[in-house]
């Protein structure tokens, strides 16, 4: 076969252009804001924290972004809510395709490279859910020999391999509601990540899963917003704060996990909320 | 982009690579003896061995490809129970390739059909005039003729089944690449430009060399006519 050197020279300088054309179009990807609307990404698919159900949303998180839109001025009608999967939530804030994010959205110093934090709302911490009827669990320690499965690629899947991948079988599925798919068949025994979203699993699966309630890490879940913006971070801390004293905090976390046991761990919570009010 | 070795250092992306390898190198091993068998079974006389091979290829062909995987973990393992192992990550990677190679299969056959169109009716019916039954002419006659007409479009499924063996991760494997990007971004949220990057620019540098194989191959071994 013969090719000539300068045809590949000239196909890779092709493939160049091409990606520089990519780049500069992710580049300008501004949108207009209209004034009189906040667009806040939440989850659509986790029960009890942020969850699409039939054109309504519900849960955890979708009720402090409705507290905090309401504190700051913004009526239930003028928000525009937006699904934001774990893997584009730096993306949607850099480009301004929202202008907050709740959605069990840790803080971490490795985002905080690229986006900003308000908050804490809640700090929550990695369990356990097991089947109502399986005593044999009552928290970590009792993993040995036992299967697990958790979601792709999340922290809680990287935590348990590094803590137990000598004890455990860690299946990975693509999201949880394969995973309480799994726990419900029999094919793992467990099914771990924060405790917020087993809760509201469980909740949703009508008494046939139950929350170990012990967690083992803590994770501080953040208000997402653009880098940078103390003074959004400020008010957004103020209406956390005003939400956690006139008790529609509690009152949240309760209508989002009714049927369960679950009490978010006292040692942390309520948090304060001090997040992002300072330049780092 | 100084970030790019500290990446590289962290995570196991070679491994990652390999592990999509392994996938492509058994699920293609497997598609291919179905994919002939199942082509044989399309040119064959008997009317009903046509109509399951060609029931079988445009079910798989037309389905999704996360929709077996998810179907061969939840629906095969977990409902079933059928296993190939107790060790969750051997099982999961063998449920992979079985679910690559049924899928990928039914391209094979395409394929392998489009090659076979390729060898003029003469030669089948000079094969009879000869003698020879239907396996020997399919074994002697047409096969080596159409696998050497459909070099291109095999090529090109061999391509297309080295990126669909991301889709394992649907499967449970979550050491292969797509997986990996995942735990990437989670950790590294900053570095996202360069984490895509790096798989984009792994794939092209493994799939171009089948591309220039393919081509070089395909007019050295094509039957001039």
């Amino acid at each position: 076969m013969t090719f000539r050197t300068q045809s590949i020279i000239g196909k890779c300088l092709a493939a160049i252009c091409a990606i520089a054309c990519l780049c500069s179009l992710a580049g300008c990807g501004s949108v207009s804001t209209r004034d009189n609307v906040i667009k806040i990404g939440i989850k659509f698919d986790q029960p009890g924290v942020g969850f699409k159900k039939s054109g309504t949303y519900v849960g955890f998180d979708v009720d402090v972004a409705r507290y905090i839109a309401q504190e700051l001025g913004y009526s239930e009608d003028q928000i525009e809510w937006k699904e934001a999967p774990s893997k584009q939530r730096e993306a949607m804030l850099q480009n301004g395709d929202v202008d907050m994010i709740l959605a069990s959205y840790s803080i971490t110093d490795a985002r905080k490279r690229a986006v900003s934090f308000a908050g804490p709302y809640l700090v929550a911490g990695q369990d356990l859910m097991v089947r109502s009827d399986d005593h044999s669990i009552s928290g970590p320690e009792d993993l040995n020999g036992k299967r697990l499965c958790s979601v792709t690629g999340s922290t809680s899947a990287v935590v348990v391999k590094e803590k137990f991948a000598n004890e455990v079988q860690l299946m990975q599925q693509p999201g949880y509601a394969e995973c309480a798919t799994a726990l419900f068949s029999g094919i793992v025994d467990a099914v771990t990540t924060d405790d917020i979203i087993l809760a509201g699993l469980a909740a949703a699966s009508r008494g046939r899963l139950r929350v170990i309630g012990k967690p083992f890490t803590t994770e501080y879940y953040g208000v997402g917003i653009k880098k940078g913006d103390t003074a959004f971070a400020t008010r957004i801390n103020n209406a956390i704060r005003s939400m956690i004293n006139d008790g529609s905090w509690k009152r949240a976390i309760e209508d989002n996990t009714r049927g369960t046991d679950y009490m978010p761990n006292p040692e942390f919570n309520p948090p304060s909320p001090t997040e992002g009010e300072q330049h780092e | 982009m100084s970030s790019i070795h500290e990446l590289l250092t962290q995570y196991d992306v070679l491994g990652a690579f390999a592990v999509n390898i392994e996938l492509t190198v058994f699920a293609g091993l497997l598609a291919t003896v179905l994919g002939i068998i199942l082509v044989i079974m399309r040119i064959s006389p008997i009317s009903s061995l046509r109509a399951v091979a060609g029931g079988y290829v445009e079910l798989f062909k037309n389905m999704p490809l996360t929709i077996i995987m998810v179907f061969m973990v939840l629906g095969v393992y977990a409902q079933l129970k059928l296993s190939f192992s107790d060790n969750f990550d051997v099982n999961f990677f063998w449920l992979a390739v079985t679910g690559l190679g049924l899928y990928t299969a039914a391209f094979v056959c395409e394929a392998l059909r489009s090659g076979i169109n390729t060898v003029p009716l003469g030669q089948a019916e000079a094969a009879r005039a000869l003698g020879l039954g239907f396996t020997q002419t399919a074994r002697q006659i047409i096969l080596p003729q159409a696998f050497r007409g459909s070099v291109a479009p095999l090529g090109n499924t061999l391509i297309a089944l080295l990126k669909n063996s991301t889709v394992a991760a649907a499967a449970s494997v979550a050491t292969e690449t797509s997986s990996l990007m995942s735990e990437m971004i989670e950790f590294h949220a900053d570095a996202i430009v360069t984490i895509f990057l790096i798989f984009a620019i792994g794939y092209v540098i493994l799939i171009i060399p089948i591309g220039m194989i393919t081509t070089y191959l395909s007019n050295k071994l094509a039957v001039r006519r």
